[in-house]
């Protein structure tokens, strides 16, 4: 098989099948009784949190690329990003049907007076400019130069995600530490992937991802 | 009678998720209903659904075993609640250090059915059985002096493993104005449910104050302390701008980064609406007269 063929034959649909499983998850479990004594908050919560382990590990997937070597890892990339915008659209949803019952005026309130829904709101904007501007089309409409410079973006919705996550916090931030400890693995991993040697991968990375 | 039904959504709106999601609780309180029906009314007054046992024990903010809700359930089985003493201490003419069933000598325990408003948005309607702190306090003959009353919780990194963290700072004290203390409404509980208050939610005796926020029913008391100065409290030192020694339920005045407006019945998917003083406005708001709640919240 040739590196194409492997991911679009396997790595593909195991994406696939892992992107989907948080959500196949939560459904079961809340048919078993499971999502605890406040099913909204369990749900905001556990796709809030599934929607920032997937953007981490889109930000992983480059620096993986250049350290494996193994260039056709790039056209993953696009697929795990659409999860981490889908896990916050149903985040936000979640919100916003049984928080705010589906009132526009209540959710235009929170964003302007709510920091750290402001800020949650800023990062979910951002990665629906990703989404929208993900497909092929797109990025030869924009060319490669600015829609690279757009998905510089990605960069922004982690620290304001974990800025969301720790506002919304009675007082205890110790939830947070295992996302930091990751922030920390992914800036590790692409200082590892910036060796000297490895420059020339500069330009690889210029070529728009697909798939 | 003191208790009031608050003007909830009607629960015949919601019922059909609240099936799809958990569907044995809501035969349990199918079985509350015709319970109601059955027995005489103070025992389950009206008070929209007393949320299930699951959720009153299972549910719990008790810092002193773990911030996360299901912590307390999980790791408060090392508390031991016998003995228990609690000290009677400072402007009182009876102080000393009195045995639980001592403190309640003479008293009878109630029951009361009580909304239970987080201020963290979320809310309960809780089944109590205690004895109203009033009558207590009476009986230990606070001096003119007494102006304020404080509680404070067991400290016991031993028994209670969530002090070890420096979350908090340790011990947990609350604290009520003495007209708020022997407002009738006012509850030393010791029990839920018709049985001993379980070690989750603050055996052998904690405080409810039905109109406050639930940080200010102190938990596993072991001092009472009679001041003629305001106490801090311990949710007040830890961010005071955000918790007041008040903490009066009150929708027009939000949390500094949440709203208080409304908030979530646990069992009930849409949110409903907070009510001053958390629906005891008629009972309680007379304490407050002249009062900036702004300020003092």
């Amino acid at each position: 098989m040739t590196e194409a063929q492997v991911v679009r034959q396997l790595l593909k649909p195991a994406l696939w099948l892992a992107g989907l499983a948080p959500i196949s998850w939560l459904v079961w479990t809340g048919f078993h009784g499971g999502l605890s004594a406040d099913p909204v908050k369990y749900l905001t919560h556990f796709t809030g949190r599934t929607t920032l382990i997937i953007v981490m590990l889109t930000l992983s997937v480059t620096p993986i690329r250049h350290l494996s070597g193994r260039q056709g890892l790039g056209r993953v990339r696009r697929l795990v990003g659409l999860f981490a915008f889908f896990y916050a659209v149903v985040h936000l949803l979640i919100y916003f049907v049984f928080d705010r019952g589906l009132v526009l005026a209540e959710l235009g309130e929170d964003i302007a007076k709510r920091p750290y829904i402001t800020v949650g709101f800023t990062a979910w904007t951002m990665l629906l400019a990703l989404a929208v501007t993900s497909p092929l089309a797109m990025v030869r409409r924009l060319g490669g130069e600015r829609w690279q410079r757009l998905h510089r973006l990605i960069y922004f919705v982690v620290p304001l995600g974990l800025l969301h996550f720790a506002w919304a916090q009675k007082k205890d931030l110790s939830p947070l530490w295992p996302y930091l400890v990751a922030v920390g693995g992914l800036l590790a991993l692409r200082l590892l992937a910036r060796q000297p040697s490895r420059r020339p991968r500069v330009r690889a990375s210029r070529v728009p991802p697909e798939g | 009678m003191l208790i009031r039904s608050p003007a909830d959504i009607a629960s015949s709106e919601i019922t059909p998720e609240r099936l799809y999601l958990d569907r044995r609780s809501w035969i349990r309180r199918l079985g509350l209903g015709l319970a109601a029906v059955a027995f005489p009314r103070p025992l389950l007054a009206a008070q929209g659904d007393p949320n299930s046992w699951e959720e009153v024990t299972g549910y719990n903010n008790f810092y002193e075993f773990g911030t996360g809700k299901d912590d307390p359930a999980r790791n408060a089985g090392s508390l031991r609640t016998r003995p228990w003493t609690v000290k009677v201490e400072g402007e009182v003419a009876r102080p000393g250090s009195y045995d639980l069933e001592a403190l309640f000598k003479g008293i009878a325990q109630e029951e009361r059915i009580y909304r239970f408003r987080c201020v963290e948005a979320w809310s309960m309607v809780v089944p109590w059985n205690g004895y109203p702190l009033g009558e207590v306090i009476k009986r230990l003959e606070p001096t003119s002096r007494a102006r304020y009353v404080e509680f404070t919780t067991l400290f016991d990194p031993q028994q209670m493993p969530g002090q070890r963290s420096s979350v908090l700072d340790w011990p947990y004290v609350e604290g009520l104005r003495m007209d708020e203390a022997m407002h009738p409404l006012t509850l030393l509980v010791t029990g839920v449910y018709g049985r001993p208050i379980p070690n989750q939610n603050g055996a052998p005796v904690r405080l409810i104050v039905p109109w406050k926020y639930g940080f200010k029913g102190g938990k596993s008391i072991v001092r009472i302390r009679f001041l003629e100065q305001m106490p801090r409290t311990a949710w007040n030192l830890a961010a005071p701008r955000e918790y007041g020694f008040y903490a009066n339920v009150n929708p027009a005045v939000d949390h500094p980064r949440w709203s208080q407006a409304t908030e979530r019945r646990l069992g009930k998917l849409i949110r409903q609406k907070t009510l001053p003083f958390n629906g005891y406005a008629d009972q309680v708001a007379a304490l407050y007269r002249g009062m900036d709640l702004r300020a003092n919240y």
